[in-house]
């Protein structure tokens, strides 16, 4: 076989193979996805999205609490991680920019990122719900915001740090104080960059189980107390979904259905803003 | 004695044993001394690294947004030593405007561009906003061709027009001095040359200092000249003079082509 002969099968060989982890990989997405949907559509009712549970084994009931819970501990979590996040990020793109302590904050919170989230679940059992001697909605939240503000403070850093300096001189030469530089021209051009990083964050926090069984854990009624136990669809799926009825099982596929449906979505709401803004 | 002692021209700035250094160790700039005279075109020229958009960036205090340069010796302007601690730098730079190489439109529309300094500067009137935007985009030669589209972002203009806006937009703040740094080394021939009008109708109402790669646009529309090299200034005089009967033989070789 000549040389040629030897590249041209090589190379055909890595075509498949890469051809093929990709094609694996995208079944297992689509047969998720679509096990997901077919299961879950069922039981996608208005009452899943109105009613409260009904008592265990008696049919009907839906999981308003647990959508409501879901929606106030992932707020509360944005709430506490995105100025968090983007405060933090500015300071590293910003201010500290090129010193010793960026680098090491950054790579912390490269570490951070990569902490198993029931890690973190944990922690604040230990600081925020021992001490209280109940779960609370506040713990959940606290625990989401520590999986987000990693995030979306190397999103903003890097998001900064793209744009040119160039562009910051110019403003300051017309006799701009940096705080100015900062919010009208910085985070101007990199608003798009920071957006996405953030809901992107939302959408990894809004499918976390782990923190959530520490912290807020579960809550069968309908409750807005964040003091209290505060119900998540995520736990309320891991419940039902180990739980002995036909009926909590339908309506643990609805729940992971809208979840997905909810990430999906944030993804690529995500996705058309930077096509929107980096695409032309 | 050199010629520009004696002309009786109104100095706008004043150089005096300047020297600077970055990060507190590179020495890039040793003992210059210049004047810069009013509603003129200086032009800095000489090889890269020589430090003439170093020597730029002192007149508007650039230097000071990293840690460690260091000035020494003295600039003066209107009797008042710009190198002072206690200098407000808002208020110089609003006074001594910069434009740079590549074009730096605000990722905003064409019309709050011009109005960024004019807003920093406490200017919140809409009427009065609107009419200064007329007035330096006109200034800036671009006035036709954008007044239909004043809302539209910076970033639609071509290279040559966000040049020109950049100007437009250091005008509007009314400086008394603009710093061009290399304005045309990311420009066409064509948008080249409307900078360079510009610049020569600009400098009834503005003093203004060029720093540029190219010899030939230093000769046609500076009237003073400084040539640098290795952080010393090794002639300064009338544009004419120094392109037709240098006095140092660096300079001659500089701009015969020799080297650089």
């Amino acid at each position: 076989m000549t040389r040629q002969q030897i590249r041209k099968i090589e190379n055909t060989a890595a075509l498949w193979m890469s051809a093929l982890a990709a094609l694996t990989g995208l079944f297992w997405l689509v047969f998720i996805l679509g096990d997901v949907l077919v299961h879950g559509i069922g039981a996608l009712t208005p009452d899943l999205f109105t009613q409260d549970p009904a008592p265990p084994g008696v049919e009907g009931g839906g999981l308003r609490n647990a959508f409501v819970g879901q929606l106030m501990i992932t707020a509360a979590a944005t709430l506490i991680g995105v100025p968090v996040g983007v405060l933090g990020g500015t300071f590293l793109a910003e201010y500290a920019r090129g010193r010793k302590i960026a680098k090491l904050i950054s790579i912390l919170s490269d570490i951070m990122v990569s902490v198993p989230s029931i890690v973190i679940g944990t922690f604040i059992y230990a600081v925020m719900v021992r001490p209280l001697g109940h779960f609370n909605g506040w713990a959940g939240a606290a625990a989401l915001a520590i999986i987000m503000i990693p995030v979306v403070l190397r999103t903003t850093e890097d998001m900064l740090t793209l744009v040119p300096w160039t562009l910051r001189e110019a403003a300051f030469a017309l006799g701009a104080p940096y705080y100015k530089v900062i919010i009208q021209i910085v985070y101007r051009g990199a608003a798009a960059g920071i957006l996405t990083g953030i809901l992107l964050s939302i959408a990894r926090v809004a499918g976390e189980t782990a923190p959530l069984l520490f912290t807020s854990f579960n809550n069968s009624f309908f409750s807005i107390n964040m003091n209290e136990p505060v119900a998540s669809l995520t736990v309320t799926i891991f419940q039902y979904a180990m739980g002995p009825y036909e009926s909590w099982h339908s309506q643990a596929w609805a729940a992971s259905l809208v979840v997905t449906l909810f990430i999906l979505a944030l993804t690529i709401i995500g996705r058309l803003i930077v096509k929107w803004r980096f695409g032309k | 004695m050199e010629v520009w002692k004696i002309v009786a021209e109104q100095t706008e700035l004043e150089v005096k044993k300047l020297d600077f250094y970055y990060g507190g160790r590179v020495h890039a700039l040793k003992d210059i001394s210049l004047p810069v005279y009013k509603n003129s075109i200086t032009a800095l020229i000489g090889p890269s690294g020589c430090g003439k958009t170093t020597l730029l960036r002192c007149f508007n205090r650039m230097h000071d947004l990293y840690p460690g340069n260091r000035y020494e010796g003295e600039i003066l302007f209107k009797d008042q030593n710009i190198l002072s601690q206690d200098i407000d730098l808002i208020d110089l730079r609003s006074r001594i405007g910069m434009v740079f190489q590549k074009p730096t439109p605000f990722p905003m529309s064409i019309f709050d561009n011009i109005t960024y300094g004019l807003k920093l500067k406490g200017l919140s009137n809409r009427s009065e906003l609107a009419e200064r935007v007329e007035r330096a985009l006109t200034h800036a030669a671009l006035w036709t061709e954008v007044k239909d589209k004043l809302s539209a972002s910076a970033f639609d203009l071509s290279g040559g027009q966000q040049q020109r806006l950049v100007i437009a937009r250091a005008l509007a703040v009314e400086p008394e001095v603009l710093l061009f740094d290399e304005p045309t080394s990311a420009l066409d021939p064509i948008s080249t040359s409307k900078i360079e009008e510009l610049a020569v109708q600009l400098k009834n109402e503005v003093t203004i200092i060029i720093v540029t790669h190219n010899m030939q646009q230093a000769a046609r529309i500076s009237d003073w000249t400084g040539f640098m090299m290795l952080g010393d200034l090794i002639e300064f005089g009338k544009t004419d003079r120094i392109f037709t009967n240098p006095s140092e033989k660096l300079t001659e070789d500089y701009i015969t082509g020799r080297f650089g």
